[in-house]
């Protein structure tokens, strides 16, 4: 068991609920279960280990009505959530990477109260709910990560390789694990332990101020754990390491000389306790890197009554830094990258959720309150279910209503009790065709243009796809078709499309964006399909001027990018244009430029892109 | 109850404790939506509050915790004892509610439904109150909101602005008051709000993690001590809170009596015109923001100074949104603000 990893187990067990948890990165397999059966031994007695599939419905998470006791007893039963039963233990998250922001929100909201407050089926309670979380994260690739919102709340994060080398069996034993929970109260940490994890953090890029919490919290535990009833220097630099590292964003300015042993006599103060036992906390020199780990937790120090400055630059501090930079250095590498990763997609990240959002409604999320309509089905069992507790009293209420007891149904069932099912929407796509209608466009190929359009509408047809289309022309964008699957309409629509006028491109890019974001609001999929030749002459505020309306349209295109989604441009001018190849690239769409695509081949293309974006999702 | 972080001891973040302060002096504005980066006390800030807030006088008795002194804006329970000609209803000093809306929440726990007990055991068919009640003449709190399911937020919509439950499910029908300050925050990452309902926060105000080490540290520090010693820590903060709670009560007396000279109006008037919102709302905002800040700070009457402060929580998230970047609207108010009054 690798060093980390068996730290990681004891820190936790001393104290789940401060530390939140771990995000364990691990195949299903013999390592994995080691390290939860690690994990297991080490928890106090009672103190319970209970696996959270990824689709529990919210009764089995937070609670609800018992059906089964509360007709029984003629009364409300209420039933505990996993959660709450799981206080005072550790919840197991299966495939947790796979988890939508809903629902790691409602672990969030337990995990910052450390109660589970339920307010569902009639019944309103609040129950202790203090637990620690293992999210076992079985992703493949960095695209496949926790919800962001979890991660935050885990103090460490924990990747378990399949091909384990060997190594040492560095672990706690029960009893230490027990200690160092019964001193964790006691253990004090001083200001210059704050100032330094809170620095480490800072000159590693990591914004959360829970990371340095955590940090100062696995410190404390560390320290408990190895009987000591303050924080030293070994333990900040253990939690840093373990905390600080794996969130770092950026890598701090390289010190002058190489982080190693030459450190040392580089500090002013000499070693107070040389002979200081090397603390269990510190992880027994594994691979390549024995040297630099060695060196990390570098002569414990008293407490520095020294006033350090305000960019951190205590001695103590730079220790801190530095174990956390150079201890690990593969592990800070690949956390690097994994960030980098995450920040090029920064600028499309608030769309990105709602892409999720929407995505989530096209989860099987069980059954929702509401009459079949528009397609919906009945979801008969929880229908039944809704309308069980109430049968008492409306057999009462008809049996005073009627007077007889023939008319008296078995069951009754009412309008309120109706539930439908929500299925999942496989990746509904409407595609939004924005047809340049302008003067420039009608004398090139506005009618090939057309023809495409066409091609393409069958095809979405075929696909039960929804259509819309927009036309640009003189001043403003047109919907000529909202979107509809009616194949009929919308080629009606086309056929009837004049041509002529400005080219208000940024006007039509708006549009497309706008009816974009509002397919996207009922859960599906827009396609923009742009046809131009990119020369605007009409800006945003509808004046005519060319180099303002290059610049809008310019500005509309980013916008769409960063709105996150699928598009295509084809240019319809009679020669590949620049400036459309510049507005491609701007608003991230495939560029087909239509000389060389009869309509065939651009059917083909939207058909390619649609493929890749659903592929995407 | 769990003790809670005490207001006072929050680091910084002044704009998100000032918004949570002017809607408590004058909760006609309409809520705060707090969005911002993860770790930066959203929470903490707002749960902090129900410790905070004056005691208000209401009913005994009454679910819906209805003032006494309201006029038609009863309850059906109150208004009934009133017809009925009953004595003079008693009332009591209650703390202000502080409802959580939690994410998972059901419908039928939000609007109220039939009392199941009563249902079960008696046969009787009664009103259960639900979430919505609880928080009449309080705060409901929404974190994470951005995330609240679609069919909730529909209802929410609905009752922020009419102020007014109205119940028609499993036979019942039923009007109650449910006029409540709506407090969310979320994490503009994980998803947007929809239009309509942000348009029913009055201030938003966006928060950042702290970037100076020594408040880090401070905030570090004291978030420690609170977990360590919550009772201790509280004591130890309890004159600031005090103190803080005095300027509410002291503010919201004031805040009748402060002056809007035409000018200020013109000023708002000018800020939203150049800003481009949509809707009068924004006007509105920024004039209430304003003199309840005015209150806040025991001014006579609304000066520039106040509009200033509050233009960029009323009204950032009024603008025409701009996808590219959410700092934008940020930025485009204090321009606004800074060319027209000059820096």
């Amino acid at each position: 068991m690798n060093g980390d990893a068996a730290t990681i187990a004891a820190l936790l067990a001393v104290d789940p609920v401060g530390l939140g948890g771990v995000a364990l990165r691990a195949r299903a397999g013999a390592r994995r279960d080691a390290w939860l059966g690690l994990l297991r031994g080490l928890l106090p007695p009672g103190g319970t280990m209970r696996r959270v599939p990824l689709n529990i419905t919210d009764t089995a998470l937070l609670g609800g009505l018992d059906l089964g006791a509360t007709l029984q007893a003629g009364k409300p039963v209420g039933l505990k959530g996993v959660l709450a039963q799981s206080d005072g233990g550790i919840v197991l998250l299966a495939m947790a990477e796979r988890m939508a922001a809903g629902a790691a929100a409602r672990f969030c909201a337990v995990m910052d109260t450390r109660e589970v407050a339920m307010e569902r089926d009639g019944l309103g309670t609040r129950s202790p709910a203090r637990i620690g979380v293992v999210a076992l994260d079985e992703g493949a690739s960095d695209d496949e990560r926790l919800p962001a919102a979890l991660m935050e709340r885990l103090a460490f994060s924990l990747v378990l390789e399949e091909a384990g080398e060997e190594e040492d069996h560095l672990e706690w034993s029960h009893e230490e694990v027990t200690k160092a929970r019964a001193l964790l109260p006691r253990v004090r940490a001083d200001d210059a332990v704050v100032r330094a994890l809170c620095a480490a953090a800072q000159a590693l890029g990591v914004d959360s101020l829970r990371a340095s919490l955590f940090a100062l919290q696995v410190a404390r535990v560390a320290a408990a754990l190895a009987g000591c009833d303050a924080v030293k220097e070994e333990h900040s630099a253990l939690a840093a390491r373990l905390v600080l590292a794996p969130r770092a964003t950026r890598v701090p300015p390289p010190p002058p000389e190489p982080p190693s042993a030459d450190e040392a006599p580089q500090e002013g103060s000499p070693p107070d306790q040389p002979d200081e036992p090397p603390a269990p906390a510190d992880p027994p020199p594994p691979r390549g890197e024995a040297a630099t780990e060695q060196d990390a937790p570098a002569p414990p120090q008293d407490d520095t009554a020294q006033m350090p400055d305000t960019d951190g630059g205590s001695e103590m501090g730079e220790r801190v830094l530095e174990a956390a930079q150079a201890a690990i250095p593969a592990g800070l590498l690949a956390a690097l990258k994994v960030a980098e990763g995450s920040r090029s997609k920064a600028p499309s990240a608030g769309r990105a959720g709602a892409a999720q959002k929407s995505q989530l409604r096209g989860r099987p999320i069980g059954a929702r309150r509401g009459e079949p309509r528009a397609g919906q089905r009945l979801n008969v069992i929880e229908t039944l279910r809704a309308a069980a507790p109430w049968q008492r009293l409306r057999q009462g209420q008809q049996g005073a209503e009627s007077g007889t007891q023939d008319g008296k149904r078995r069951i009754q069932v009412r309008k309120d009790d109706f539930h439908v099912s929500r299925f999942r929407q496989l990746g509904q796509t409407t595609t939004v065709f924005v047809v340049d209608a302008s003067g420039s466009s009608a004398l090139n190929r506005l009618a090939e243009a057309k023809g495409a359009v066409e091609l393409l509408l069958a095809d979405c047809y075929v696909r039960r796809d929804s259509v819309a289309v927009l036309a640009f022309r003189g001043k403003e964008t047109e919907m000529l078709l909202p979107p509809t699957r009616s194949l009929a309409r919308a080629k009606r629509s086309l056929a009837g499309l004049p041509g002529g006028g400005g080219t208000p491109l940024a006007s039509g890019i708006d549009s497309a964006r706008a009816l974009g974001d509002q397919i996207r609001r009922k859960g599906e999929t827009p396609l923009i399909v742009l046809l131009t030749d990119g020369r605007g002459n009409i800006s945003r505020d509808g004046k005519p001027g060319r180099a303002q309306a290059a610049q809008d349209a310019m500005r509309a295109a980013q916008e769409l990018r960063s709105s996150g989604m699928t598009s295509l441009l084809m240019d319809i001018s009679p020669q590949p244009q620049p400036q459309a190849q510049l507005l491609a690239r701007e608003m991230g769409a495939t560029y087909v430029p239509l000389p060389y695509a009869g309509a065939q081949a651009l059917s083909q293309a939207v058909r390619a892109v649609a493929a890749l974006s659903a592929k995407a999702r | 109850m769990a003790l809670t972080f005490p207001f006072s001891a929050i680091v910084s973040q002044h704009e998100m404790k000032l918004a949570i302060l002017i809607s408590a002096i004058d909760p006609t504005i309409g809520g705060v939506l707090v969005f911002g980066d993860r770790g930066t006390g959203k929470s903490t800030a707002v749960r902090a509050l129900a410790a905070l807030l004056p005691k208000m006088r209401a009913v005994v008795d009454c679910r819906y915790a209805c003032d006494p002194d309201a006029g038609n804006a009863l309850c059906p329970d109150c208004l009934a004892a009133r017809s009925g000609g009953k004595a003079a209803r008693t009332s009591h000093l209650m703390p202000v509610p502080v409802v959580d809306l939690p994410l998972g929440a059901t419908e039928d726990r939000v609007v109220g439904a039939l009392d199941l007990e009563r249902a079960l055991s008696q046969g009787v068919k009664a009103f259960e109150p639900g979430l919505l009640a609880r928080a009449n003449r309080g705060y409901l709190y929404i974190d994470e909101v951005n995330l609240l399911e679609d069919h909730l937020v529909d209802l929410l919509i609905d009752v922020a602005a009419s102020g007014e439950n109205v119940v028609e499910r499993e036979g019942l029908s039923i009007r109650h008051p449910a006029r409540f300050v709506l407090i969310g925050s979320g994490n503009p990452e994980e998803g947007e709000l929809r239009p309509q309902l942000l348009d029913r926060f009055g201030l938003s105000v966006e928060v950042k993690t702290p970037a100076g080490l020594e408040e880090r540290v401070e905030v570090v520090k004291r978030r420690d001590a609170f977990e360590r010693d919550p009772e201790g820590f509280t004591a130890q903060w309890k004159k600031r809170d005090e103190q803080v709670r005095r300027s509410i009560v002291a503010g919201r007396k004031r805040l009748a009596g402060v002056d809007i000279p035409d000018s200020a109006r013109q000023s708002a008037a000018k800020l939203c015109m150049a800003l481009g919102t949509d809707g009068l709302r924004g006007d509105l905002t920024v004039i209430r923001a304003a003199r309840a800040y005015a209150a806040l700070q025991g001014d006579a009457q609304v000066e520039d100074r106040h509009l200033r402060t509050v233009a960029a929580p009323a009204l950032r998230h009024r603008l025409r949104r701009n996808p590219l970047d959410d700092s934008g609207s940020s930025a485009r108010v204090e321009r606004a603000v800074s060319e027209l009054f000059g820096d």
